[in-house]
């Protein structure tokens, strides 16, 4: 498929990344020719400079033939006007826009047929509802869930003190007694796809696959010890936090943000009366001792800098904090952070990157397409759900008998409602809804992909 | 410095190469030659064996590609592929000493022509063909035709990028589409259909089928190797007039072909750097038609003469029709000229490239402006659009090294002995990738008199000229090798 990229920012970047890994012709708009010089040395990409909602660059970069266009750059406003003028150009082009800006959320949603708008996507918003999906259910570092919330796959470290540490994982139901599955870990910055003798051992992430029912339990049997969350102290009064706020004010949990920026201040709390709002420097430690840095159940780090969000985190975590949250922008994929035991770290560029992904896989292959994708394992690893049709192979078939691709795990099978972890016995039937996880380089793109 | 990652891409090459050998060792097999059927078949063995002791060892390679390995990678794969492609010549004992084979296969693999065996028409046919055809898959790039065929599917694949900018010719190398394999494969197709039409067009001036081939590769990569010792001389004027104008096309940049299939005429037409070369030529060919017109019986001849001259010697093919050491002074003065100015950027020619020149005059007259205006800003344009600075900077340090290496293996090969035209012409010659120079290393003498350390200058430069100097001075530089 033919993708217009216009902004090749962190965002653009991470699309350019995954969709031209997908076999997309890719061209990306920047008015940097720098970036643009970058992108173009890191990914298969042709790179057109100029402002991307000018009708020039527009048919520079073959508006004409080009069947959709993610317009990401840093405004809104740039990116409804590009799309609305790629769009009067080719109507037949699939349009998308970030937009972040809350004021323009519910407008850009309703009039999305004037501003001719396929979809609209907010990384702030969604990492605003993954950090509030985490607080809500403490313990895990990361959670995804599918098949309509029944089934979810959960990140967790395995710590020197842990009941897992030198377990092999064929004892591991055994040990949470009840049926979990361990999809992928991450060792030492590398994915694996482990089988029933590998062995676990201390600073190694798991990835496990459970019904949402067993959240609980796996964690009470696993000594996880869940503090309910009363209130968290976020730094950082940007987007982000603005989205958070709004999802946190009609629940039980109290919310302490600080923000240097004083106006900045001032419009969160005339936003958000429940929420104590302090201006200051995060960077003094006594001003985050007399905010009560110690009493809170959870700290969010959520500032534009990785380096502050990072030491803020670590800080947290000396302090005891059961729960820190780290927004990392940049740092996510280097190895710096790897040996580091922070807590939840959120990447809103990550998260949206799922979304605009799975668009794209629906658009080229409308049947059979997944219905959700999630990339686990700092990128390293994909979940996808697949809904199973008539044109699925080998169903009804026991899964013993099946011989799936290497590093390819069929990792839950959800049908009427009921959540399984497969088996050898068991079977898919149509209308299923199958997870998948994978950590090879092919890409699957329907659920027949992941047989050999 | 990645080496298992270029180990893959010399295991590549190297498959690349072999096959490629299996033309000629047909041919000689056909033609019962035994010694250069049993040396095309050691050599192709032997680089099998290399390629798959290579493909073994880089098993387990990590995708980290940067522009010092994309340089590095081009740079050192030419010289394997010279040395190993240079097996035949030497191993069937028809060019007996090793540095010679080198010689003549470096000159084949960068297009340039120059030759250091005095009687070509004595060499068997298939030793003839893989020297013409050196030429053509020298001409557009042996990685460029990887990157066509190989698939490269991945996170981080933009690193082809350096293997392209690395290997093609020219100031800013840039995609005609968004896939890298794509732009590789409309690039081949391009040189494989103008080559075609070439090879057509000279069989129906009743050239015989072998012949019209081997001349139609060096044509194609602008390469120079006739299969006659007077190169395109006792040739018809039809066969001379055809090769003319295809040398012509070929140094044409064939991102201009791309724009005519798009139907973008009027964006061919205003092309300046096309328009630069063009006038150059007209200019020349005029010019030098009026000076020898005296030595021909009509000034059709002359004009005929001065055309292919020209046209061979600015796209750096160096076919001659002529023994142009022979004519006026004035005429040799603009051949030494067109000798530097080369063919277009993104064609198959060698030289400073046209698109060069266009930067450099531009850049002279907006420094001239300044230093009339000192606080004027002012930007270099071509065709209408603003060029980076960067570019222009990267333009002038290519110019500086261009010089660099020019008076350096001038001075070197100096040491032999011969006159200063011969030396000049030969370094002109080779550093270009021309062929032919002048005096002693005239288009019907050859480079064979030169001592075996001065071909090894010599094989350097045509190396720097054909990948652009840098691929080949990073060499030179203890950094480049260190493992990473």
């Amino acid at each position: 498929m033919k993708i217009l990229i216009a902004g090749c920012g962190q965002v653009g970047q991470t699309l350019a990344q995954e969709l031209s890994a997908e076999g997309h012709d890719l061209t990306l708009m920047d008015s940097d020719p720098q970036v643009l010089e970058m992108g173009m040395e890191r990914y298969d990409v042709i790179a057109i400079q100029g402002n991307c909602a000018s009708m020039q660059t527009l048919h520079a970069a073959n508006v004409e033939m080009a069947d959709l266009l993610i317009a990401c750059t840093g405004s809104d406003e740039l990116n409804l006007l590009c799309c609305m003028t790629a769009h009067a150009i080719n109507p037949h082009l699939h349009t998308i826009a970030r937009i972040r800006n809350h004021e323009y959320v519910e407008q850009t949603y309703r009039m999305r047929d004037t501003f001719a708008l396929s979809m609209i996507f907010n990384p702030e918003q969604q990492a605003a509802q993954e950090i509030e999906r985490l607080l809500r259910f403490p313990g895990f570092l990361k959670r995804d869930s599918f098949a309509k919330g029944r089934v979810e796959i959960v990140e967790l470290r395995v710590d020197a003190d842990s009941r897992l540490c030198n377990v092999p994982l064929s004892a591991l139901n055994a040990i949470v007694k009840c049926k979990v599955l361990v999809c992928t870990v991450l060792r030492e910055g590398q994915a694996i796809t482990p089988d029933g003798r590998f062995v676990l051992h201390a600073g190694d992430r798991i990835f496990v696959t459970a019904p949402s029912e067993n959240l609980a339990l796996l964690l009470k049997n696993l000594g996880i010890v869940q503090h309910k969350i009363r209130n968290v102290m976020v730094v950082g009064g940007g987007t982000l936090c603005y989205y958070l706020a709004n999802l946190l004010q009609n629940s039980s949990i109290g919310m302490t943000v600080i923000e240097a920026d004083r106006a900045r201040c001032v419009e969160l709390a005339s936003a958000f009366p429940r929420v104590e709002v302090i201006c200051g420097d995060a960077r003094e430690q006594s001003l985050l001792e007399s905010e009560g840095i110690s009493s809170a159940d959870a700290l969010i780090a959520l500032t534009g800098l990785d380096e502050l969000n990072l030491l803020i985190s670590l800080y947290g975590q000396s302090c005891r904090i059961p729960q820190t949250v780290t927004r990392l922008e940049n740092l996510t994929e280097t190895g710096i952070t790897r040996d580091l035991t922070l807590g939840s770290v959120i990447c809103p560029r990550r998260l949206c990157c799922n979304s605009i992904v799975r668009y794209v896989r629906a658009m080229q292959n409308q049947e059979g397409a997944a219905v959700a994708v999630h990339s686990i394992a700092d990128g390293q690893a994909e979940a996808l759900e697949f809904v199973v049709d008539e044109h699925t192979l080998h169903c009804g078939e026991p899964l013993r008998k099946l011989k799936l691709k290497k590093n390819v795990l069929l990792a839950a099978i959800t049908s009427g409602g009921k959540t399984e972890i497969p088996s050898g016995d068991s079977t898919f039937a149509i209308g299923d809804s199958v997870v998948v996880v994978e950590t090879s380089d092919d890409v699957i793109l329907q659920l027949n992909d992941i047989f050999a | 410095m990645n080496y298992k990652m270029i180990g893959r891409f010399f295991a590549l090459i190297l498959a690349v190469e072999a096959v490629f050998m299996i033309p000629a060792l047909a041919i000689s097999a056909v033609d019962g030659t035994h010694s250069a059927t049993r040396a095309f078949l050691i050599t192709i063995a032997l680089t099998l064996l290399l390629s798959a002791v290579l493909a073994a060892l880089s098993r387990g390679a990590k995708h980290i590609f940067f522009a010092k390995e994309g340089l590095f990678c081009v740079g050192v794969s030419w010289i394997l592929m010279s040395v190993l492609g240079c097996l035949p010549f030497y191993l069937s004992g028809e060019i007996p000493h090793f540095i010679d084979a080198l010689f003549e296969m470096v000159s084949g693999f960068t297009t340039t022509g120059s030759s250091v065996v005095s009687d070509i028409e004595a060499l068997s046919r298939a030793v003839l063909y893989w020297r013409s055809f050196s030429h053509w898959l020298g001409g557009m790039g042996v990685l460029v035709f990887l990157l066509a065929i190989v698939p490269v599917s991945g996170k981080n694949e933009g690193f082809t990028m350096h293997l392209l900018r690395a290997e093609s010719p020219g100031p800013n190398v840039g995609k005609l589409v968004p896939k890298m394999r794509q732009t590789a494969t409309v690039l081949y197709l391009t040189y494989l259909a103008l080559t075609l039409i070439d090879f057509l067009f000279l069989l129906a001036g009743e050239m015989s089928w072998f012949e019209a081939l081997c001349t139609a590769f060096g044509t194609a990569g602008t390469g120079g190797f006739g299969v006659r010792n007077d190169s395109l001389a006792s040739y018809s004027p039809y066969i001379q007039n055809v090769t003319s104008v295809f040398m012509l096309l070929f140094g044409v940049n064939f991102g201009c072909y791309y724009l005519l299939l798009l139907r973008q005429f009027r964006e061919v037409i205003r092309d300046e750097e096309l328009r630069l070369y063009g006038g150059i030529v007209l200019g020349s060919v005029l010019l030098i038609a009026l000076n020898i017109r005296g030595l021909y019986a009509t000034v059709w001849d002359a004009l005929r003469h001065s055309l292919f001259q020209v046209s061979s010697i600015i796209t750096t093919t160096g076919f001659a029709t002529a023994d142009f050491d022979l004519w006026p002074s004035f005429s040799k003065g603009i051949l030494l000229f067109l000798m530097m100015i080369g063919a277009c950027a993104g064609s198959t020619g060698g030289g400073l490239k046209c698109a060069r020149a266009l930067l450099l005059l531009k850049g002279l007259r907006r420094n001239l402006a300044q230093v009339l205006a000192p606080q004027r800003v002012q930007m270099i344009r071509v065709n209408q659009k603003p060029v980076d600075e960067k570019i222009v900077a990267n333009t002038n340090t290519y110019l500086c090294a261009y010089t660099v290496v020019l008076v350096g293996s001038f001075l070197l090969i100096s040491i032999d002995g011969f006159s200063v035209m011969t030396n000049f012409s030969a370094v002109l010659a080779c550093f270009n990738n021309i062929g032919p120079g002048l005096e002693s290393v005239g288009p019907l003498c050859n480079f064979s008199l030169f001592s075996p350390f001065s071909k090894l200058i010599l094989i350097l430069d045509m190396l720097a000229g054909r990948l652009e100097i840098f691929p080949i001075l990073i060499l030179f530089s203890a950094k480049a090798w260190k493992r990473s």
